[in-house]
């Protein structure tokens, strides 16, 4: 029945650009996952009186995630390119466009693991030292066991946001479903395939939150099973 | 009182293979009554296991908080192989005493001696180490959710970097000693308080530790549960010779397994002894508070009212006996009767023990005449009573 309203080329586009954006929001949530975790943890436990207490240092990486933080993301973009480029070789195209995702990425996810790491007990960082643990096998065996289900449904909500952004790097030339519906459904007066598009990105968010929660519920032992 | 028809069975053969892996010192049981030798390392203090020598820690002050002297001149040698209470009431600075005992509150000043190590001047590396040989259980237990039974007493090995098997054989051995072999898979919210405990108490025997540390280990226990909480702390002692030092707010708890105890109040050890004789003779009023708080302790509430100070013109006199040890198992007061041809009315009391020391304390009430002739006051003071007069009665 899609095929009286759309074409099958108009298809084949839909189905391309649904590809470069799972690549994009793959790539950049595995970078801003890789770069966020530690950054997180280091923000939970650095404060005073904590396992790797820095204050200055982190006061300052604190600025830092929040200047990017609020740096609107399309914004962000366009003022990256240097880096884009330094870093991609081009500053155009799909895989350039991971760099800004994954910049952006990285302290939304620092923040949600801060967050989730303070939420740990710590009553289960002073058992920890009491039992002659160092600073990093409490973080390996304590805080991030511990922390699990909060990481999980916050990794989860940074790939949705991903999954929004990612339609802003239609700017430059990243692709895309965001750029497509932007090209064709806006530019071109399309309304099915702007249709189309979000119908795509739904089910995209819905799979991917679905995925999240029923995976945070397993690896949450806080919950009664029988 | 420590026989608790609810504690589960330990099978006395898992305890001495548990002993046998111990250092010497180990595997005898040793009461506080029959005083412990020294053992395994020499100590600072002739066998003492634990010596802190003039401790204090003050908190700096921090923005509007002004400073916080939490402990000061602290001295207390605590006795291998004992069980050692520290009572208080909260914000007297037990927390931070204990504390101190395994680094994880440096002291200001004074020394911090454990084994013959002085705690308070390690370094990082060292000082982990010698946590290792000191275990610590808490009042919330600090179980680790995300994983089983098993796994949590596991956790100490793991950081010691014991291999798979040598984790295997000595979690299997610390669960079955704790009474929770049937629960090895179960997650902490599967467990009851006092299963958690159990946990708890099995994690930290799990590296072999010489010395018990308990933060208010059945503060948030049911009265039951305590009892078989303490009943397991005073096995552990006995049967592996563990060194515990617990900190606790009620009387109850140090009644019934220590053998020592020592009474903090502003961060400073106001009175100290063995059990018994703190509980016989209070010398401070804080111990006697404390020491009254147990039910059966009170000047029973229908005689207060009448009591009066004066004993002109008064018929009975009411008298406190405290009997200790071999006096309280004696007739003290039929033979007080009989030796003085006079009747003898009982009021109230309690009749109980103190570890395995007999306790009584008993209201009487004697002719006021036999009392002022001094008579009765012989009479006990002979059959080993300590005897105060509360008042008299018209």
């Amino acid at each position: 029945m899609f095929s009286d309203l759309i074409s099958p080329a108009i298809l084949s586009l839909i189905v391309d650009s649904t590809l470069e954006t799972l690549y994009m929001v793959a790539i950049a949530a595995l970078i801003g996952t890789l770069a966020g975790l530690p950054l997180g943890i280091f923000l939970a436990t650095s404060a005073r009186g904590e396992l790797f207490e820095a204050v200055t240092v982190n006061r300052v990486l604190g600025l830092i995630v929040n200047a990017t933080r609020s740096t609107p993301f399309i914004i962000l973009v366009v003022a990256i390119i240097p880096f884009t480029r330094l870093v991609a070789g081009t500053s155009i195209g799909t895989t350039a466009a991971i760099v800004p995702l994954s910049l952006a990425a990285t302290p939304f996810i620092a923040r949600i693991v801060e967050a989730a790491v303070r939420e740990v007990d710590q009553g289960l960082v002073e058992a920890s030292l009491a039992m002659g643990a160092t600073p990093l096998q409490i973080v390996r065996k304590v805080l991030i066991p511990e922390a699990l289900p909060g990481l999980v449904l916050g990794i989860t909500l940074s790939v949705v946001s991903l999954l929004s952004n990612s339609a802003m790097v239609g700017a430059v030339g990243g692709g895309g479903l965001g750029d497509l519906g932007i090209r064709y459904g806006y530019q071109r007066f399309m309304p099915e395939v702007m249709l189309m598009v979000v119908v795509v990105l739904i089910i995209l968010v819905q799979t991917v939150q679905s995925l999240g929660e029923t995976l945070a519920k397993k690896v949450n032992r806080r919950l009664r099973r029988h | 009182m420590i026989q608790n028809a609810s504690a589960p069975p330990f099978p006395p053969a898992l305890f001495r293979d548990l002993a046998a892996r111990l250092p010497s010192g180990a595997g005898r049981a040793s009461r506080a009554h029959e005083p412990a030798g020294p053992g395994g390392r020499g100590g600072a203090a002739d066998g003492a296991a634990i010596v802190l020598r003039d401790v204090a820690k003050t908190f700096p002050a921090r923005g509007s908080d002004a400073a916080v002297e939490a402990l000061a001149d602290i001295a207390l040698d605590i006795p291998r192989s004992e069980i050692y209470g520290i009572i208080g009431r909260s914000g007297a600075g037990k927390s931070t005493l204990i504390r101190t005992i395994n680094g994880l509150e440096r002291p200001t000043r004074g020394e911090v001696i454990v084994d013959g190590v002085t705690i308070n001047r390690l370094d990082e590396a060292a000082l982990r180490n010698e946590r290792r040989k000191i275990g610590m259980i808490f009042q919330h237990f600090n179980l680790l959710s995300s994983r089983s039974a098993f796994d949590n007493v596991a956790l100490p090995l793991e950081l010691a970097g014991l291999s798979r098997v040598a984790i295997r054989a000595k979690v299997e051995r610390l669960l079955d000693l704790v009474g929770l072999a049937d629960k090895r898979d179960r997650y902490p919210v599967e467990l009851s308080g006092g299963q958690k405990q159990r946990v708890g108490i099995a994690r930290a025997l799990a590296t072999d530790p010489k010395v018990l540390l308990s933060d208010e280990a059945t503060s948030a226990l049911d009265p039951e549960t305590t009892r078989s909480i303490l009943a397991l702390l005073a096995r552990v002692n006995a049967e592996l010779g563990v060194t515990i030092v617990l900190i606790t707010h009620e009387m109850a708890v140090i009644k019934e397994i220590c053998h020592r105890v020592g009474v903090i109040e502003a961060g400073r050890i106001i009175e100290e002894g063995p059990v018994g004789e703190v509980f016989a003779h209070p010398r401070t009023a804080t111990a006697r508070s404390f020491i009254g708080s147990l039910p059966g302790r009170e000047i029973p509430a229908a005689l207060a009212g009448h009591l009066r100070a004066d004993p002109t013109g008064a018929r009975q006199s009411v008298l406190r006996l405290t009997l200790t040890g071999a006096a309280a198992g004696q007739p003290v007061v039929t033979r007080l009767a009989r030796q003085l041809g006079i009747d003898v009315v009982l009021l109230g009391g309690q009749i109980d023990s103190i570890g395995t020391l007999p306790f009584a304390l008993l209201y009487v009430g004697v002719p006021t005449q036999a009392w002022a002739s001094g008579a009765v006051g012989a009479a006990l003071e002979a059959a080993g009573a300590s005897t105060e007069v509360i008042g008299h009665v018209l």
